[in-house]
């Protein structure tokens, strides 16, 4: 081999990177330079000028301060109900499967080879006047007779919920499997009951995984919204739909720009402050 | 044997301990079956409808039948959409993994200045939402003129999954026991043989269950997809635009057969690993 | 250039090798002839280098400074797959995506040689293993793998085969048989084998030749026997077995031998076992050296008085006694248990007496507690 081995990292590299510049790094930056400007007087829509309007971010910010608290609030709690449902399941397989540990593996993440938006239609007709789930607790007189489970924020989270359980269940499960169960012997050995052990012994060792998952969760479930427009109403919106709506609907990229870079501020505030809580290291 | 020795001795267990015995022990399983059946729940209704002799709109149960197998591409746009799905995810999956692998290797196997930046640099897609990276890859297009269309979409699938490409690559080859090519060395096989007889072989399985990945990621992909590809029709776009008059029983055949089909990979990949390995 | 390397043969000869690691010396000016046809040892705690020197001679890294030559062709920077030398790693790395045959073949088939077959058959029947030709590496025992990567490394013929600490993995009984059978492939096939381990026992058990290091340097090189009776420094004294080692002034000497004088009780030894440099010297006895009398028993050679047996323990071959002396030093017995097990008993008052020849002196400055430490690596077998 003649090239020398300086070299080689960086001609790997170019290719992918040259495409990630420009395909990543330079959209941003254009969405950045989008964000501060106004319409052209007398323009026809869709043609903008650069004014360095900052105010746009204000606007932005105030006039959906509901749609953000929605997304931020919605993101928590499917964050919080993914990670309580999917923790069970997770240890179940990692401790207690032996041999089908593989298999169950394959079913945890075989129902995401459907489509992603059968799934959640699916999941709005199964909800929905027609499907058993409301009739049913309908008939049971858990809930009244006028109560609909679609086009709720209950069905929103639900469905957030059910589409990002992969993302948590996989790393959890990740973390958990690396446990020596020789540790939690230890620990009963020196007097921990089971819940003791699990507490001082099980969680702390599989809290890598726990902020993994959270955050593969939270992250793009505050940036959702094809859930919110299948099962939510036109008044439960999320950012995200603002956004979409903004470039699709009521043409307004300054708005639409300065909102993604406020969500995505706000996400690595959050997540920010999360890790430096947490403590971890290399996530990729 | 002393069979006849009265079982008085032997100390026996109440009931109720017993039971609750049983209750924590099954704790675990009887859970697991709730959990599996709620993961299950969409896609036995999706199936299940497939069979619905329904017409155009899928809403309510009208009865059974196999038209909709035997004819999947019936409706109309629907296989024109998958058709388009998976012209997109081919495309995307090739570049991405060359890309991506290439990446890989660079930050794998090199120290070399700038590789904790060149590690953000591939986190950062990962965590943008993907209405950010749909929206801002449109902006940059509206831009330049380029119309949303066909590339447009390709390059936009490429574009987010080449990160998920070099970190599940990246894991193959941190566990390659670096020995193996310094004993290749030792045994006569220069640079590029090591590469091709000992490393390459030994990554190949990442790379396919990267490019696996990428496909499932990219035919899956609606929001991005949404942003940047038009007029075309794509899969998901195709049943997000049906939602509201009733997803054709065409769309449940093939989301149906996706699953079928990629639980099948899965487990065939399952098996040959059992089989190398035994 | 390229291929003349290939087909170099001859003494490996290391010349002035140092290899840094910005401030840390990993091999400190080594010079090392090892001849053609020997088995030879590299032998030392973890850390001392062996390693690093033994992937130098691999081509697997490169010295800092310093030459490396087979026979008359210098090797120093030709890249390991240009070498015709072999390495058996210390977790065999053997290719887990080729079969066991494949495996073997692998440095035929880069050379370009032609009977393949015939010589695989042929290694593996050496390694009493031709049934396993088909399997896969994850398939074979801890024993079988290290035996093929033996056999894919001898069926190159190599000039010279190195051997990374290769028996560390394996169990006990088993790494004995595999000592045994290592000595009779290398008489057999005739190649150069370097052999690099901390365990001294594997060392004195297969080389003809040890050379023993510590902190990158080579404290003392020679045949078992030599660096047992003979050591040179305390490091060696200790690693090697166990050694009493009784500071002592040399008091006169009497035709070959020195009067040395041990905390006011007077020895003699052999002039030439002597390594001292100025009056002051340790003198080193092996401890199945000592004999243990009850006071008042006529001994003959160096006898030192005052002893009191601490502690006595059986081990069945052997009995061994720690006896406590008057200037407050603990001396380490060993006895044969050839005559039934010797009458003493803990604090038993005894003489110790031992043939002078078999003293040896080091200098009056060393570090008696050298070579003496435990490293826990060892001990699991890392």
């Amino acid at each position: 081999m003649t090239l020398p081995k300086v070299r080689v990292p960086y001609l790997l590299l170019l290719p992918g990177f040259a495409f990630l510049f420009t395909f990543f790094i330079l959209p941003i930056i254009n969405l950045a330079q989008t964000s501060t400007q106004t319409p052209v007087k007398g323009g026809d829509t869709g043609q903008y000028e650069q004014t360095f309007a900052f105010g746009n971010y204000i606007t932005a910010f105030t006039e959906n301060k509901e749609q953000f608290a929605r997304s931020f609030i919605f993101a928590t709690f499917s964050t919080v109900l993914a990670l309580a449902i999917a923790y069970p399941l997770a240890y179940a397989i990692a401790f207690k499967a032996g041999k089908f540990k593989n298999i169950l593996l394959v079913l945890v993440v075989a129902p995401f080879f459907t489509s992603f938006l059968l799934r959640t239609i699916a999941w709005k007709q199964i909800l929905g006047e027609e499907g058993f789930v409301v009739p049913g607790l309908r008939s049971l007189h858990i809930i009244s007779q006028q109560t609909t489970l679609t086009s709720t924020s209950f069905a929103v989270v639900a469905g957030m919920t059910y589409n990002f359980l992969p993302f948590m269940t996989l790393p959890l499960y990740a973390s958990l499997e690396r446990i020596d169960p020789r540790t939690i012997e230890a620990a009963g050995d020196l007097y921990a009951n089971g819940i003791t052990a699990f507490r001082r012994v099980t969680v702390p060792l599989s809290m890598p995984g726990v902020v993994a998952g959270t955050l593969l969760t939270f992250i793009p479930a505050a940036g959702d919204y094809v859930n919110a427009a299948i099962l939510g109403s036109p008044t439960s919106k999320m950012v995200g739909n603002v956004i979409e709506s903004r470039y699709f609907k009521i043409v307004d990229y300054p708005t639409a720009a300065a909102l993604s870079f406020t969500l995505m501020a706000a996400i690595l505030i959050l997540v920010t402050l999360y890790i430096r809580k947490a403590g971890t290291e290399e996530l990729v | 044997m002393s069979q006849k020795i009265k079982d008085a001795s032997i100390p026996t267990i109440p009931f109720k301990a017993r039971f609750s015995r049983w209750f924590g022990r099954n704790l675990l399983r009887i859970y697991m079956i709730f959990g599996f059946t709620y993961l299950f729940i969409p896609v036995a209704y999706t199936f299940a409808f497939s069979f619905n002799d329904s017409g155009k709109s899928n809403l309510i149960w009208k009865g059974f039948t196999l038209r909709n197998w035997q004819n999947p591409c019936g409706a109309p746009e629907v296989c024109s959409a998958l058709g388009n799905s998976i012209k997109i995810g081919l495309l995307a999956t090739t570049f991405s993994t060359i890309l991506g692998t290439m990446i890989a290797f660079a930050i794998g196997r090199y120290a070399f200045k700038g590789r904790s930046s060149s590690n953000l640099l591939i986190f950062l897609p990962m965590a943008t939402p993907e209405v950010v990276l749909g929206a801002s890859l449109l902006s940059l297009f509206l831009v330049f003129k380029i119309n949303p269309g066909f590339w447009p979409t390709v390059i936009a699938h490429v574009m987010f999954c080449i990160s998920f490409v070099v970190v599940t690559v990246k894991a193959r080859i941190a566990s390659l026991d670096p020995r193996l090519e310094q004993a290749a060395m030792d045994l006569y096989a220069n640079e590029l043989e090591t590469f091709r007889r000992v490393t390459l072989p030994l990554v190949a399985p990442g790379i396919a269950g990267a490019a696996l990945l990428a496909f499932s990621l990219s035919f899956d992909d609606f929001i991005i997809t949404n942003f940047n590809s038009g007029t075309l029709m794509t899969f998901p776009k195709f049943v997000y635009v049906s939602a509201a008059r009733g997803i054709p029983a065409q769309a449940n055949v093939i989301g149906s057969s996706m699953f079928f089909l990629a639980l099948a990979i899965v487990i065939a990949g399952q098996l040959v690993n059992r089989k190398k390995v035994r | 250039m390229s291929s003349d390397a290939i087909s170099a043969r001859g003494d490996l000869r290391l010349t002035r090798i140092t290899k840094s690691y910005g401030d840390f010396k990993a091999v400190d000016d080594l010079t090392l002839t090892i001849p053609k046809g020997s088995f030879f040892a590299l032998l030392g705690p973890s850390g001392c280098g062996k390693t690093t020197t033994l992937r130098m001679v691999a081509g697997l890294e490169e010295p800092t400074v310093g030459s490396i030559h087979l026979g008359d062709t210098d090797i120093t920077t030709t890249r390991p797959y240009q070498r015709p030398i072999n390495t058996v790693f210390q977790n065999y790395a053997l290719f887990p995506h080729l079969t066991i045959f494949e495996n073997i073949a692998f440095g035929l088939r880069r050379r370009g040689i032609k009977d393949v077959k015939e010589q695989v058959d042929k290694v593996l029947n050496l390694v009493e293993l031709p049934h396993l030709a088909g399997r896969k590496p994850t398939q074979l025992s801890g024993g079988q793998q290290q035996r093929i990567a033996l056999a894919r490394a001898i069926v190159n013929r190599p000039a010279l085969l190195l051997l990374d600490e290769p028996l560390g993995a394996l169990d006990l009984k088993l790494r004995r048989q595999m000592q045994i059978e290592l000595k009779w492939i290398q008489r057999e096939v005739g190649l150069t084998f370097v052999h690099v381990t901390h365990d001294q026992e594997e060392a004195m058990t297969m080389a003809d030749t040890i050379a023993v290091m510590n902190e990158g340097k080579i404290e003392q090189m020679g045949s078992p026997a030599d660096l047992y009776d003979n050591p040179e420094t305390a490091f060696v004294a200790n690693f090697l077995g166990q050694s009493n080692l009784i500071k002592g002034k040399i008091d006169g000497n009497d035709g070959d031998n020195l009067i040395v004088d041990l905390f006011g009780q007077k020895i003699s030894m052999p002039k030439k076992r002597s390594h001292a440099v100025d009056t002051s010297l340790y003198a080193g006895i092996r401890p199945e050296k000592f004999r243990i009398s009850l006071l008042g028993t006529a001994v003959k050679g160096n006898t030192l008085t005052g002893g009191r047996i601490e502690d006595v323990s059986y081990i069945g071959v052997s009995t061994q006694y720690v006896v406590a002396m008057p200037w407050g030093q603990e001396l380490m017995v060993f006895e044969q248990n050839d005559d039934g097990v010797p009458p003493f008993d803990k604090g038993d008052e005894v003489l110790i007496s031992w043939e002078p020849s078999f003293t040896f002196g080091l200098r009056g400055d060393e570090d008696i507690e050298a070579g003496t430490e435990v490293n826990p690596e060892e001990l699991e077998g890392e």
